[in-house]
């Protein structure tokens, strides 16, 4: 089995995969980070979304080995010294959540594309979670929730 | 802005409590637990609709790497456990009961749809199921199977059970059919109209799991799973699966990724890995994937309706009579046969008063996954026929579609409609009045004929919609078939140091009750809301609890708790009595102080709670120690919130996509304990409305009856730009029959606004229907068949 190195949340992990392990399910099962969720099987939900690198990736659409060497974050690692990321902060102060399952990835998402798009309007934020589902919110709050983090961020 | 800057009363829009956990990824979702020792199960599935199956070999799986069990069928039935049940009875209108196929945990000698479970592989780890489960050899024998809803009752159509000639498990009827055709006798008009309702899969975004574990120490089972309501599982799987005797059987719901109904049934994955976790001696864990999602959740809606409306000359309503076939897919689910009988042609009267109503429901057996209650369960259904009707009635009568619904409204309470329901409270031209204004109704023609000179088309639906929620008053629910009671239960147990946990019988799984019953419960109190823990979703906690589901939480749940704290109240005065030696009669509580009615004497709460347990020197024949209470509530009605939706739509006649500018809802839900959450659940079913108006649909192929759309590539959800801001707005009227006034708001979106959707694309493209979902394909064709006429 090969073994792959990568930094978590800023931590070293290292362990052996089955090559055919999914990046989400090394995440899930081996490190015991669950806060990052599997939603389908065809790549489209974005439950599973972490940083690779500083960007947005769907955890679910590559293989643990490919991140070898890799800096990933996963929601859990988003909070620093205690304090919540803004992002996090206006999902809570917006109600952009409610089963609280596609947040994780939302969250992840959102903050990449803050970074991304700094001046972001309602349009830019509906056509970039094309690849983000929530089956609760109806996005409304989502789309508010991101729109002020990003004024906030500014 | 923080709970403190906002206060935490009752109508103020707290923040939730649980966003913590799960905006930092430590949420507790059933498949994020793990535990020693612990094995995967997978389940092989039917790949065919209809088949024999002649024979399973599982030997050369068995020896396959990590395999730790197999288990067929058979080995089910050998164990002597029942099937899974229907827990509502219907009966026809000869007075016979619903013909009732078996529905067996793991597929015995036939399989009837595509995704039917035919074996379970535990092992190691999923990936070795898996691989497993693809080296057993099932010899079938596939035989034609009943697909097409239309054709099913036909008398070659494929058998899906042997027990249900002609595929049709229930002809049931409600209302008055010779009072119903006396009046269509005697009207100037007849409006009639046929309907699809299309199937459409639920979704939640956590698919469905479950973990089953065994005490061989204690004899003691448990299964984790994602489910709305565990004790009803617990009830199910212990009483008539028989996999334990209840007591010796816990099921605990943990955080819950969202069910819109599709979590409230037991399901067969569930109950065989909590079974089989004794066979196996070791934890066994299950997680659909979404693909197994698609195929093995129960489906919502699925309907085909002819309606027919009577009218007299000045557009007054006369009688309705409608004829459904609904769909039930190849089995029973645990409520399918309620919701397109019960939950169904009781909202038929809408919000009109309309003398005669008179519905036939033929309930069909085919071969596609069952088809159970799906947010708002027979109340789209209901809603989308009668303001879909209303609106063609309104064209064809040329009187304007805001005024035939006001000559119609029912204005007096309460009213007694002819389909079982009597309406507590409502002001219907309320909502419209506020939806009208805040759809900017009087500039809609400037703005048609502005997007006119655009080349684009718009139009504007209305929806005024009725649903009848807080399931349910029990004796009424018995009456009509019911195998439970729809009661709710709660406990307030207040702690030594003054803090309370108040376990409830409703489940959270998205709803954020640990908000809105804490906010209750603080402010009656008069404690902060984080010294109220609200304790639920564990059966090993909470007695009993009917779950979730039927926007019940806050009508009946919280009703519960009401009843609980008014005990607690009780008490807590008489030992206040006590203490400050005074009569029970001159204690009087308020914001958390005790106090003797015209003196100084004051008590606080903490004070209080804590004399409850050290009771020293209590008149132990009239005071016990301990401050715990319980309820258990029981509606006395059903709770009716209404209100209206108007949504406004440009389509671009080039490409039939269809845009919503414009979606406004206002709503009356009676008392609003959170304005936040409330939204926030209106957004959602909204959502899932405009979902099933323009773009989902459960398709199988007609022939083979295999599912099209299997997944996120072929079922379109809704994404994010996909739809629009909402715009809302709330009326009120208080609910009489419970304690707090309040009526519900879980599915009213869902509910109301897939009608104003296709009353507005119908009006910009000046035809009478389209089918949902009005794909902009469809839309399209229906710009290019209209006449000439209209087309310019
Ligand atoms: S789980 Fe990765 S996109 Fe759905
Ligand atoms: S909050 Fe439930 S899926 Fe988004």
């Amino acid at each position: 089995m090969p073994v792959v190195a990568m930094t978590v949340n800023g931590k070293p992990a290292s362990a052996d995969v089955e090559a055919r392990t999914l990046l989400v399910h090394y995440i899930r099962e081996q490190l015991g980070l669950t806060g990052t969720h599997v939603g389908c099987d065809t790549s489209q939900c974005g439950a599973c979304v972490v940083h690779v690198d500083g960007r947005a990736v769907k955890s679910c659409a590559i293989l643990a080995v490919q991140a070898e060497g890799a800096e990933i974050v996963t929601v859990e690692g988003l909070a620093k010294n205690g304090e919540l990321h803004p992002v996090q902060q206006a999902f809570r102060e917006h109600h952009g959540l409610q089963c609280g399952f596609c947040t994780p990835g939302m969250i992840m998402t959102a903050v990449d594309l803050i970074r991304r798009k700094p001046n972001l309007d309602e349009k830019t934020v509906r056509e970039e979670l094309e690849g983000n589902i929530c089956r609760c919110t109806g996005y409304h709050n989502i789309v508010k929730a991101i729109l002020a983090a990003s004024q906030e961020m500014r | 802005m923080s709970n403190a800057a906002i206060g935490e009363g009752i109508g103020q829009p707290v923040r939730r409590k649980e966003d913590f956990r799960f905006i930092t990824g430590n949420g507790h979702y059933t498949d994020d637990i793990a535990r020693p020792r612990q094995t995967w199960a997978y389940f092989l599935r039917s790949p065919h609709a209809h088949a024999k199956i002649r024979g399973i070999d599982t030997k050369s799986a068995e020896t396959a790497p990590g395999v730790v069990a197999i288990f067929t069928g058979k080995h089910v039935a050998d164990d002597g456990l029942g099937g899974l049940i229907c827990g509502w009875t219907v009966s026809s209108k000869d007075g016979t009961p619903m013909k009732v196929g078996p529905h067996p945990i793991l597929a015995v000698d036939t399989v009837r749809y595509v995704g039917d479970h035919v074996a379970m592989v535990v092992a190691e780890t999923l990936a070795e199921a898996r691989s497993a489960a693809e080296m057993i050899d099932v010899d079938y024998e596939t035989l034609p199977a009943a697909v097409a809803l239309a054709a099913c009752q036909s008398k070659d159509a494929p058998q899906v059970h042997p027990e249900a000639p002609r595929n049709t498990c229930f002809e049931w009827e409600l209302g008055n059919k010779s009072e119903t055709e006396a009046a269509f006798a005697k009207a100037d008009r007849i409006v009639k109209l046929d309907l699809t309702n299309n199937r459409l899969i639920p979704n939640a975004m956590e698919p469905r799991a479950a973990l089953g574990e065994y005490d061989k120490g204690t004899g003691t089972y448990t299964l984790h799973t994602t489910s709305q309501n565990p004790h009803v599982a617990r009830l199910v799987l212990s009483a008539f699966v028989g996999v334990a005797p209840e007591h010796k059987l816990r099921v605990i719901a943990p955080d819950v990724g969202g069910g819109f109904g599709s979590k409230i049934f037991i399901y067969a994955e569930e109950t065989a890995c909590v079974w089989a976790a004794a066979k196996v001696g070791r934890p066994i864990k299950w997680t659909a994937d979404r693909s197994e999602a698609f195929l093995s959740d129960a489906h919502g809606r699925d309907h085909l309706s002819h309606a027919e409306l009577a009218l007299d000359k000045n557009g007054k309503f006369l009688a309705l009579r409608v004829k459904t076939v609904a769909n039930l897919g190849a089995y029973l689910s645990t409520f399918s046969a309620s919701v397109p009988t019960y939950l169904y042609g009781t909202l038929l009267s809408g919000q009109y008063d309309i003398p005669a109503i008179y519905v036939e429901v033929d309930g069909v057996y085919t071969h596609t996954a069952p088809v159970d209650a799906y947010r708002g369960a027979g109340r789209p259904e209901a809603t989308y026929l009668v303001e879909r009707i209303v609106e063609t009635a309104a064209r064809e009568t040329g009187i304007d579609p805001a005024e035939i619904r006001r000559r119609n409204f029912i204005r007096s309470f309460p009213h007694q409609t002819p389909v079982i329901m009597a309406y507590d409270a409502g002001d219907y031209e309320a909502s419209l009045d506020a939806a009208m204004k805040a759809a900017d109704h009087k500039g809609f023609p400037a703005r048609k004929a502005e997007a006119e000179k655009r080349g684009k088309l718009r139009g504007l639906g209305f929806s005024s919609y009725i649903e009848a929620c807080g399931l349910a008053p029990s004796a009424a629910v018995g009456s009509l078939g019911a195998g439970v009671g729809l009661w709710e239960s709660a406990e307030v147990r207040v702690n030594p140091t003054g803090n309370v946990e108040v376990l409830t019988g409703s489940h959270s799984h998205g709803q954020g009750h640990e908000t809105t019953f804490a906010q209750l419960v603080a402010s009656r109190l008069g404690i902060p809301m984080e010294q109220v823990e609200i304790v639920h979703g564990d059966t090993d906690k909470v007695q009993f609890g009917m779950g979730t589901y039927g926007s019940r939480s806050g009508a009946v749940g919280m009703s519960a708790i009401v009843k609980a704290l008014d005990k607690i109240e009780t008490k807590a005065k008489k030992i206040a009595a006590h203490l400050m030696e005074a009569a029970v009669e001159d204690i009087v509580f308020e914001n958390g102080t005790f106090t003797v009615q015209g003196t100084d004497k004051t008590m606080p709460w903490a004070q209080l709670a804590l004399s409850a347990y050290t009771a020293h020197g209590f008149p132990s024949a009239e005071i016990e120690p301990g401050l715990k209470e319980g309820a258990f509530y029981d509606p006395t009605n059903f709770t009716f919130p209404a209100g209206c939706h108007i949504c406004e739509v440009e389509i671009d006649p080039d490409t039939g996509v269809t845009r919503i500018i414009n979606f406004v809802a206002v709503d009356d839900f009676g008392t609003i304990i959170n304005p936040m959450i409330v939204e926030g659940q209106v957004h959602g079913g909204i959502a899932q409305g405009i979902g099933q108006a323009l773009l989902e649909h459960g398709v199988y192929d007609p022939e083979s009856g295999q599912l099209i759309t299997g997944s996120y590539m072929d079922y379109c959800m809704p994404r994010a730009d996909d739809l629009p801001s909402f715009n809302l707005g709330f009326t009120k009227t208080v609910c009489p029959s419970n304690p707090l006034g309040m009526k519900g708001c879980g599915e009213a979106g869902a509910i109301a606004s897939p009608p104003a959707i296709i009353n507005a694309i119908t009006d910009a493209l000046g035809i009478r229907d389209i089918e949902m979902p009005a794909t902009p394909a469809r839309v399209w064709a229906a710009i290019q068949s209209r006449p000439r006429a209209a087309a310019e």
